[in-house]
């Protein structure tokens, strides 16, 4: 059966639990509302709400783990050589069958028991939608027909039903939890299969990152290596060139705006500069494929210097562009809240502006400023479209930033795109990196967020 | 005394030009970046046609058969218009000879005309067995070569597009030939390997579902915590706990989503890979945390005395907030929610993770489909090395930017129109 | 609602009789903390129906606090805590089993600063009817709302503009809406804090008129900074200090002959 047919019937039932609530709770009374604890429409959806809650879970239920069930069902059919193979080539089978089902291509020659259990597929997996259609369905009758004899003139349903909703706000609320604990557990846990294939030693300290393994045993030099000094010392290089132009190119700008600009010019120059910030990153990755690489690279030429098509420099710049506006508005707000009183008590001394910007305003703003810096960091190590469209793919372990370099986040982009191998350490690797990208990226928020909450409290 | 001030006011000066200068170097950067992409996009929107008379052979048109529509466009595919087109070009340049110069004749059309003479025939079925004037869509190459891109004053072999066939073209230009007209079919159809038939539509559909279910479980789930957090958490732990961990969330690289989307919904939940969805699921956990913040910033600006008044009539808390706070604090909500939705616009690399990045000629019709995205699309584009895909990618983004321009615009205009009244 | 209408019908039994009346709120040792401040310390009060009974004394000495124990604003501050007994016809209000969204409908407020919903007129009005199920159908509620802004004396001026925002009236006709909001509901008891402190002398006198004429028909507790305002409109004062009362009786007896040195000087204006 069609889930959203399904879903229809649900809501049908529910608006008839509605209907049907709401005038027993009115006839009880003979319609005088006032007699009512709460109002008739308050019964209509208690009624409702109750009927429709139990069928949505089993539906829930069904579309998370019912393709699973049909898989299990299927495969518990089969052979014994079947069951025998590993996990991963079980998947693959089941993917064959299923496709078989599907009367897709297939990867394999046809066998009669292939075929079998593509029926045996197709009939269990009718009679499972069956069955949790008609079980959604009866429970939710069952649940109406149950919320209805419950109403009486002194049932708490408004109580109840809003007892329901802040059951359901809190839920929500801990979604973003349960987003956190999904990519912590999701990263771990592949983490750990990867470190059964490479020593947690080889990846951290190791010196040569190609993650190539032999797809044949007798294959020459593929053994895949996975050390992943190369991919941070590429992402630090970049950051630091993007850094490098940022902070004073965001920090004068706020500066100047907070500080010497007109009113009027702010206006003007303030929402220009943000508008770097809405600019999809993807784009400037083109800008720096297109415009910015080229040119570094020919005026390397005049100079007589050889620069690689996709140095450092050239994505390091573009990401400096981009994050330039997360600095000079971070920094804007902590220099506008620098109490009026500290640049009066200057400037009442006979200090210039820029005596009280340099010796008053920074000082007390570079909490902010510092905080403001951990999280452009942050934005940068974490930055993906721009280095994978300007940034190389080969790991170099190098300083020199007209070299190409790859980072952190080309690298999870390249394991994971194209054909995948599940369980392979190359796949796997991917993981292993993006949990250390996680926990890098975390603790500079942590720490930007306790550098600025430190400095919010000495002015409050 | 005086030369010390002097000395002072010499570095007031410069201290005031550095900041300018940093100031104008944003905004440099910004401006050469509108303009490199708007100077090679705007030509993405044009096309070039050739007008070419074009002999409807009966011989090879054979006949049309069938009475039903369907039936006559399943005829109409077994016709070789490449047959028809060649014999057309060489009728116009009759002194060519030889089958690799009558191919190349062939390579100034693009492989997309036979759209063009399929429509035709589709609308009028009398052309045949007479010479029609037809403007047949040039080939990219060719289209290239009139935009400027391909110049001629170099060696042949370091240009795609030969002597040969820029002396038919020239040709045909003297005669007045060759049109340029808007590149309709740019926003109008799916991808394409050939950079003239390339359009966007396909990607934007995947975007607008992409967004549309991003939009479906963010708003409501993001405005619910928002709610629970800002009027019935009571501040312990609990809370503060959900407090840092939405705003570390937010600082999340997108990359790691990418990841959770990849290891949850296709590898745990079996979802459907490439598909909108799965896409929009993703998206939606990205930008969970920009709707909250903004919405619990929405909820906290509604003065106290609003909720006491309800509360004070015997209102209860969920209908003080579901009838007065909520109501209040929607166009706030709506800013909010319209930024995190232009964000989760741009966004790529999450979408790659869980493979909206294939090559797909349809365009989507449900969130089940298989499709991509207009960032993914100009990601696709940027990658590939025909030199026609260039001004594609920019047109691409001319659009990608000019969808991000409205949404905020509409944001910004939202803030204005619902100020505050108290 | 049902158990409204029982003591409505009772209320229109109680023939007044102004020498023994039984009191229809009755407050029995009541001690409010917010956190670690005690804020207000044994309060015994019996205020009496159909009266006007105002709450004066110096900033901050809790009168603001007590008056929102009566219907249990307090219960929306989560550091404020409360012991001690307060009854509405004999029926503990903190009792486990009262819904506090009921006992709103039948203890009304005003508050200090007028806070219209920024709805139009008539919404505002309606909203209470419509929440508690006070009106049948359309022409009820139209009732309600007529009556209620004509006893608030607001129906003359806004009959022409019901649609418009009740935030574009004046600060007065602000006020006097939210009174019609609260006795749209039909309430036992309005409490009243501070309600003419954000307005001009003009509509301060409108609304104390408005006061005397609601009192025929509603309990009314005032808390008041303006002793002019307690001698006009009030039967009773309690006289709060420091947390505590340190008089009450008969608005007459406490500002010609008061027993307390201390609310002698308060009403002569010597502190406060």
């Amino acid at each position: 059966m069609n889930s959203l047919i399904l879903i229809v019937i649900l809501m049908l039932i529910s608006t008839a639990a509605f209907i049907f609530g709401r005038k027993k709770a009115l006839n009880a009374v003979n319609g005088k509302v006032s007699a009512l604890h709460s109002l008739p429409g308050h019964y209509g959806w208690f009624s409702a709400v109750i009927s429709f809650l139990p069928g949505l879970t089993i539906l829930i239920i069904w579309f998370l783990f019912g393709n699973n069930l049909v898989d299990n069902f299927t495969l518990a059919t089969l052979g014994g050589e079947i069951q025998n193979l590993s996990d991963f080539d079980r998947a693959l089978y089941m993917n064959d069958i299923r496709n078989l089902a599907a009367q897709d291509a297939i990867s394999r020659p046809v066998t009669e028991a292939m075929t079998n259990a593509a029926h045996y597929y197709l009939r269990t997996q009718e009679n499972i939608s069956w069955i949790f259609a008609l079980s959604a369905i009866g429970i939710s009758a069952l649940a109406a027909l149950f919320s209805i004899r419950k109403i009486s003139p002194d049932l708490r349903s408004r109580n109840l039903l809003e007892r329901l909703i802040l059951i359901a706000l809190v839920t929500c609320s801990a979604i973003a939890i349960l987003t956190t604990v999904g990519i912590v557990s999701s990263l771990i846990v592949e983490t750990l299969r990867f470190l059964d294939h490479v020593p947690l030693t080889d990846f951290l300290f190791g010196l040569k990152w190609s993650p190539q393994t032999a797809l044949r045993a007798d294959q020459v030099g593929s053994s895949g290596a996975f050390g992943a000094i190369p991919l941070f010392a590429g992402t630090l290089l970049i950051t630091f060139i993007a850094l490098l132009i940022a902070l004073p190119v965001g920090l004068l700008s706020a500066i100047y705006m907070t500080e010497f600009a007109s009113r009027k010019a702010r206006a003007i120059f303030k929402p220009l500069l943000e508008l770097l910030a809405g600019i999809p990153t993807v784009v400037y990755g083109f800008f720096a494929a297109l415009v910015v690489a080229p040119a570094i690279r020919s005026s390397g030429e005049v100079i007589g210097l050889e620069i690689a098509s996709e140095s450092a420099l050239a994505a390091g710049l573009v990401m400096g562009i981009m994050i330039i506006p997360l600095i000079s508005s971070l920094s804007d707000d902590v220099i506008s809240s620098v109490p009026q009183s500290l640049r009066d008590a200057s400037l009442g001394l006979g200090a210039t502006k820029t005596e009280t910007i340099l010796n008053i305003i920074i000082p007390s703003a570079l909490p902010g400023i510092v905080s403001a810096f951990l999280l452009a960091a942050s934005r940068a190590i974490g930055e993906t479209m721009i280095v994978v469209m300007a940034a190389g793919m080969a790991a170099n372990l190098t300083a020199n930033p007209l070299e190409a370099v790859t980072t952190v986040t080309v690298q999870i982009l390249a394991l994971l795109t194209g054909d995948q191998e599940f369980d392979s350490a190359k796949t796997l690797s991917a993981f292993a990196l993006g949990l250390a990208l996680f926990v890098i990226t975390l603790f500079l928020n942590f720490m930007a967020l306790r550098v600025v909450r430190k400095y919010q409290e000495q002015y409050d | 005394m005086q030369a010390r001030l002097k000395r002072r006011y010499r570095k007031e000066r410069m201290f005031k030009a550095v900041g300018l200068g940093g100031l104008m170097t944003g905004l440099l950067a910004l401006a050469v970046m509108v303009i490199s992409i708007l100077s090679t996009g705007l030509s993405g929107f044009t096309e070039s046609r050739l007008h070419i008379d074009v002999y409807m052979d009966p011989e090879i048109i054979g006949t049309i058969a069938g009475n039903t529509e369907k039936e006559r466009l399943h005829s109409l595919m077994q016709i070789n218009y490449s047959a028809l087109v060649r014999n057309s070009l060489r009728q116009k340049f009759p002194d060519v000879k030889g089958r690799r110069n009558i191919f190349s004749l062939q390579k100034l059309v693009s492989k997309g005309s036979r759209e063009d003479i399929k429509q035709r025939l589709l609308e009028d079925e009398s052309i045949i067995g007479k010479t029609i004037t037809m403007n047949l869509l040039a080939s990219s190459t060719v289209d290239m070569y009139l935009k400027g891109q391909i110049s001629r004053h170099v060696d042949q072999s370091e240009r795609k597009i030969s002597d040969k066939q820029l002396a038919w073209l020239d040709v045909l230009q003297a005669e007045g030939r060759i049109v340029k007209g808007f590149n309709w079919k740019f926003l109008t159809s799916g991808d394409s390997r050939e950079p003239e038939l390339a359009g966007i539509w396909g990607a934007a559909m995947g975007s607008f579902l992409t967004l549309l279910v991003t939009l479906v479980v963010a708003f409501p789930i993001g405005v619910a915590s928002a709610l629970y957090l800002e009027e019935f958490a009571p501040k312990n732990k609990w809370t503060d706990l959900i407090e840092i961990n939405i705003n570390n969330l937010a600082a999340v690289p997108s990359i790691i989503f990418g990841l959770l989307g990849l290891a949850i919904f296709l590898n745990l939940f079996n979802m459907p890979r490439s598909a909108p969805l799965v896409g929009g699921l993703t998206l939606a956990l990205m930008t969970l945390p920009t709707i909250i913040i903004s919405s619990r910033a929405a909820i906290r600006a509604v003065p106290p005395s609003i909720r006491d008044a309800a509360i004070g009539m015997g209102a209860s808390r969920i209908q003080t907030q579901f009838h007065h706070v909520l109501p209040l604090s929607m166009p706030g909500i709506m800013t909010g929610t319209i930024i995190g939705m232009a964000q989760a616009l741009g966004e790529t690399a999450p979408l790659l993770m869980i493979g909206m990045v294939a090559f797909i000629v349809d365009v989507p019709h449900g969130v089940l489909d298989a499709a991509t995205a207009l960032p993914v699309q100009i990601f696709l584009w940027a990658d590939s090395p025909e030199r026609g895909f260039m001004e594609k990618t920019s047109a691409a983004i001319i659009v990608l930017l000019l969808f991000l321009v409205l949404m905020n615009g509409l944001a910004i205009w939202m803030r204005h129109k619902f100020e505050k009244r108290w | 609602m049902n158990i409204i209408n029982v003591f409505e019908e009772d209320r229109m039994d109680n023939t007044p009789d102004e020498e023994v009346v039984e009191p229809i709120i009755q407050t029995k040792d009541v001690n409010v903390y917010y956190g670690d401040t005690h804020a207000l310390m044994g309060i015994d009060l019996d205020i009496s129906p159909k009266r006007v009974t105002a709450l004066i004394g110096p900033s901050g000495c809790g009168k603001s606090t007590f008056l929102r124990c009566i219907n249990r604003m307090n219960d929306t501050i989560p550091t404020c805590r409360m012991t001690g007994t307060i009854t509405l016809d004999g029926e503990n209000i903190y009792d486990k089993k009262i819904d506090v969204v009921q006992l709103r409908a039948r203890v009304g407020m005003v508050f200090q600063k007028p806070n219209p919903f920024p709805k139009s007129i008539y919404d505002n009005v309606a909203y209470g009817p419509r929440i508690h199920g006070l009106a049948a159908n359309s022409t009820d509620l139209d009732e309600i709302v007529f009556n209620s802004l004509q006893r608030s004396g607001l129906w003359n001026e806004v009959k022409d503009r019901l649609d418009t925002p009740g935030t574009a009236l004046s600060g007065g006709q602000q006020q006097r809406l939210c009174i019609a909001r609260t006795i749209a509901i039909n309430p036992e008891v309005i409490l009243m804090d501070e309600p003419c402190s954000a307005l001009d002398p003009i509509a301060t006198a409108i609304v104390e008129e408005l006061i005397t004429e609601l009192k025929e028909r509603f309990t009314i507790i005032i808390v008041t900074h303006s002793m002019q305002q307690a001698a006009r409109v009030s039967e009773q004062t309690a006289f709060f200090h420091l947390g505590k009362i340190l008089e009450f009786g008969d608005t007459s007896e406490i500002f010609t002959n008061p027993k307390v040195e201390k609310t002698k000087d308060y009403i002569t204006g010597r502190f406060g």
